[in-house]
């Protein structure tokens, strides 16, 4: 209990610590890296105990007094919002934040509501897994924004430097997704919710450039009106149901044709709006406006996780009936309409938030589907999505650093350019999309779970979405692996703390690959067995996992292979062909008047099939209306 | 020794032959559809033995590490695939080969093979749903995706799968680089961009990867062997004859039609993969 309590105040306490230090930059430095090191410390600690001791526990029943000071916390909140919105004259954000507020306030106070006690803090092995993501991820990114933001500083003279306030800001966040995976009352983890969604917004809106206030009150509505649905659903939840509490709303609405479904749809419809489902991509999209560390941050540990955290903590409930329909839908059709986005996109950061919003959309689909093979493969695609995310938004961050540029096509020879950063860009795409590395595995038990399941929709779409994920993925690659001749490397200004954090996060991806089974073993398969209440036969066989075994030691001997074929022969390294001679670096040929004229390759993006244009408005149409066709029809048989 | 790993290590040392054989005989019929003599049918042989016998010119080593992934990753491939592995894994095997190959050709930085590395991948983005739905096909069948499994059910997968073998069939056209897909890299002289993909490819690294294609599409055809294969033993031969007709099949198709664009590629295979393939898997699904 103590270090549940550490995990969630800490953050909060150390946020406050590092918006009070202004200029003493070693000091704050240190300071930060120590906080970092405390978290976790902390989440190890709380792993290595809660599995030593059992897996599942809860606490506290009877809350007064925190109930209370969350009331008052959560009218902060509002207050909060209001006064942006009307500096903003954005009202109709101020009007969703009092509209939940108010209901919440009213709920509460009023007593209208008899519950059932039940506990508030609940831990096991999903929150265990959210925690190390929280904990360990979260915190190599703030380590790596330490270091970013220097940088970040001398290349943006125009904005005004807020870095205390952005360094309190990450803090505040993870301790608000602490607070949200530990809750089980479903006002407290409202209450976490709304704050992720002002820190995001206060975060995104960091530059305070129109593009950022405008971006970022983008996020707000956005995941105001999924809170409004949060809200609606807890009200709906006492004063119907008679329940409080995740775990009792869950185990209800299992049971076929309960009512309780009509709260499901409405958690589930708050859970696709922060997990930037299609039709609200719009808003982790404008994200990137916003340093890096940010999106890293929204991207891998926490905002969107949260999102897909709760659909995964629904998914019982979404087995087979029409809420399930809703969720795998919306899910599929963003994975493959969001891979199809990403073809047509050269701004890196781009292509890296239509990929996530694409793989959360699978994790979407594999949650509504309610089987338990899908639902490991979403906790999985979950863990692995997490580390790799993180990993290329810092590399990626780390490269407009020294490169001054962040497009794609700029990244052209980076491994000649930037050597160690290109390695470790490379290790993050084959962690997205590579067998026999990390989310294809998940990518493939969630195909068989769909085709278990008879879902022909998703099956479409899993099949074309993987092709098109290929597509662009690659293409990046090959970006990468192109070598200019006569070309030198150029400087590489990443920090120390920023390669500590990215070869942390190289280590641990390879390291997830390998040791995937022993999580599986250790964490999922007891907590889906607790779950779904059944004997999980091995979703991937231990044949197969020996030969993907074999294949990541084939990568890792390639080298020797490499030389072993190509043994005893003396090739002899020459310009590549042109057409007309290559004048020597690979970026010139001469061409018929004996002049040099450029040469320049470019990928393909084909904007004519692809582009944002032709496909961005019918896709938000055709999901929008499917969102509400299918709402409508789910609570209408509910009711 | 069991028959899974005598299958697998026939494969590994037979396949090169055979592929080499295939070849010869490809370049025998395509040479008397257009009214030649062609080469001898061991051409191939004595190709591949020149290639490997030259002082080879390579723009960078990187792209000798490449091609070495890609053919590492074939014969890998066609190895689990004739062992009797999982049917997915083998195709995620297939993709992390190709992948190999198309960064092997952008690594060369030549405008050439780079157009050809885009136009390649462009192709495996065609070809990949339908790769996808092959394997889901075979699942929903015999309820595995193991090859082992697959081979042992009581009737052949192709009373079930019409419309996957169909779609397959289209897509292997892609896959055996024939005209009208040959887009990347074409085996025939007329190509706008020299010879695309392996334009920077030459010598014993070439040989490479030719030794890999001839891999390939031994595998290839195993898995059009698969939707004919049952527990009798007369459908081991039925198969050998289908395998013989499909690449017959795709010899045709080579000299009868010209090359087409690449949107004309893309939109028609994934047209085929939802009519052939998507209409079989809904049948299957309300038939299973």
């Amino acid at each position: 209990m103590t270090i549940i309590s550490f995990l969630i105040l800490f953050p909060f306490i150390a946020a406050l610590i590092l918006a009070f230090m202004r200029k003493g930059t070693p000091v704050r430095k240190y300071t930060l890296f120590a906080c970092c090191a405390l978290i976790v410390a902390g989440a190890v600690y709380f792993v290595v105990n809660s599995l030593s001791d059992g897996h599942t526990m809860s606490f506290l029943t009877e809350t007064h007094t925190l109930d209370t000071v969350i009331l008052i916390a959560e009218w902060g909140l509002a207050a909060l919002v209001c006064y942006y919105s009307f500096r903003y004259r954005k009202y109709y954000c101020a009007a969703l934040s009092l509209v939940q507020t108010g209901l919440i306030t009213w709920l509460e106070l009023g007593g209208h509501a008899e519950v059932l006690p039940a506990a508030h803090i609940f831990s096991d092995n999903l929150t265990i897994v959210m925690c190390l993501i929280i904990g360990i991820v979260g915190c190599l990114i703030c380590v790596y924004a330490m270091g970013y933001m220097k940088d970040y500083k001398e290349h943006h003279t125009e904005f005004k430097d807020r870095r205390s306030f952005f360094f309190a800001m990450l803090f505040v966040f993870l301790g608000a997704m602490f607070g949200l995976v530990f809750s089980n009352n479903l006002t407290w983890i409202y209450f976490f919710w709304e704050i992720t969604s002002i820190c995001s917004f206060l975060l995104i809106g960091y530059n305070q450039t129109e593009e950022a206030i405008k971006n970022s009150f983008k996020a707000l509505w956005m995941n105001l009106l999924g809170g409004l649905g949060f809200a609606i659903a807890i009200v709906y939840c006492m004063l119907e149901l008679h329940v409080a509490d995740l775990q009792s709303l869950v185990a209800l609405a299992s049971q076929p044709g309960s009512a309780a479904i009509v709260s499901i749809i409405l958690l589930a419809f708050a859970g696709l709006t922060k997990s930037a489902q299609l039709p609200f991509s719009g808003w982790l999209l404008g994200a990137m406006v916003a340093p890096t560390p940010t999106s890293a941050l929204l991207h891998s540990a926490t905002m969107v996780k949260a999102g897909v955290y709760l659909l995964l903590r629904l998914s019982p409930a979404l087995c087979g009936n029409l809420a399930g329909l809703m969720v795998t839908t919306i899910g599929g059709f963003t994975f493959f309409a969001t891979s199809l986005l990403a073809i047509s996109q050269s701004d890196a950061k781009k292509v890296l938030a239509y990929s996530t919003v694409s793989n959360l959309g699978l994790i979407t689909a594999c949650a509504g589907v309610g089987m338990y093979e899908a639902v490991w493969a979403g906790i999985l695609l979950m863990i692995f999505h997490a580390v790799s995310k993180s990993l290329m938004f810092l590399s990626v961050g780390a490269t407009e650093n020294s490169l001054g540029s962040r497009n794609i096509e700029d990244m052209h020879g980076l491994i000649v350019k930037l050597p160690r950063l290109a390695y470790v860009m490379i290790i993050g795409i084959a962690g997205m999309f590579l067998a026999p590395f990390g989310m294809l595995i998940s990518k493939w038990a969630a195909l068989r779970a769909f085709v278990d399941s008879n879902s022909i929709l998703l099956v479409v779409f899993l099949i074309f979405g993987s092709a098109t994920t290929l597509f662009y993925w690659t293409k990046w690659l090959g970006t990468l692996v192109a070598v200019h001749h006569n070309s030198e490397p150029i400087k590489n200004i990443t920090k120390k703390s920023e390669w500590f954090s990215l070869i942390c996060h190289s280590v641990i991806m390879v390291a997830l690959c390998v040791s995937f089974p022993l999580i599986s073993v250790s964490l999922i398969e007891p907590f889906l067995e607790g779950m779904f209440h059944v004997t999980m036969p091995p979703i991937i066989g231990t044949g197969n996992v020996i030969i993907m075994i074999m294949m990541m030691c084939l990568i890792a001997i390639l080298p020797i292979a490499a030389r072993f074929l190509t043994l005893g022969k003396k090739n002899q390294v020459v310009m590549s062909y042109m057409g007309g001679a290559n004048t020597g670096d690979d970026r010139s040929f001469t061409d018929s008047f004996g002049k040099p004229k450029r040469l320049y390759l470019a990928n393909w993006y084909m904007t004519e099939l692809f582009g944002e244009k032709k496909l961005l408005n019918v896709s938000l149409i055709l999901s929008a209306a499917a969102l509400v066709i299918l709402t409508v029809m789910a609570i209408g048989g509910a009711v | 020794m069991n028959w899974s790993v005598i299958s697998m290590l026939l494969f590994i040392v037979l396949a090169p032959f055979a592929g080499g054989l295939l070849q010869g005989v490809d370049r025998k019929i395509t040479a008397r559809m257009q009214g030649r003599q062609g080469p001898p049918l061991l051409q191939p042989f004595y190709d591949l033995h020149k290639l490997f016998s030259k002082q080879s010119v390579v723009v960078n080593h990187l792209q000798d590490f490449l091609v070495c992934g890609f053919l590492v990753f074939i014969v890998f491939t066609g190895a689990l695939f004739f062992w009797g592995g999982d049917l997915l894994l083998v195709f995620f095997a297939l993709t992390l080969a190709e992948i190999f190959f198309i960064m092997s050709s952008c690594s060369a930085n030549s405008p050439y093979s780079s157009m050809g590395a885009q136009r390649e991948l462009m192709q495996a983005m065609a070809y990949e749903p339908m790769v996808l739905m092959v394997a889901i096909g075979f699942y929903m069948v015999t309820g595995s995706f193991g090859v082992s499994d697959i081979i042992g059910n009581s009737t052949p997968a192709i009373v079930w799968l019409p419309g996957i073998f169909a779609g397959f069939l289209y897509i292997l056209t892609i896959k055996f680089r024939k005209s009208p897909f040959d887009l990347s890299t074409s085996h025939h002289a007329h190509q706008e961009m020299v010879r695309g993909l392996t334009t920077e490819i030459s010598g014993n690294i070439l040989g490479l990867v030719e030794l890999s294609h001839w891999y390939e599409n031994i595998f290839l055809l195993g898995v059009v062997a698969l939707f004919l294969l049952d527990a009798n033993w007369w459908s081991v031969p039925v198969a050998i004859a289908v395998c013989f007709g499909a690449y017959f099949l795709e010899i045709l198709i080579d000299n009868v039609f010209p090359r087409v664009k690449w949107q004309s590629m893309l939109k028609s295979a994934w047209l085929v993969t939802l009519v052939a393939g998507v209409t079989n898997f809904m049948v299957l699904v309300l038939v299973k």
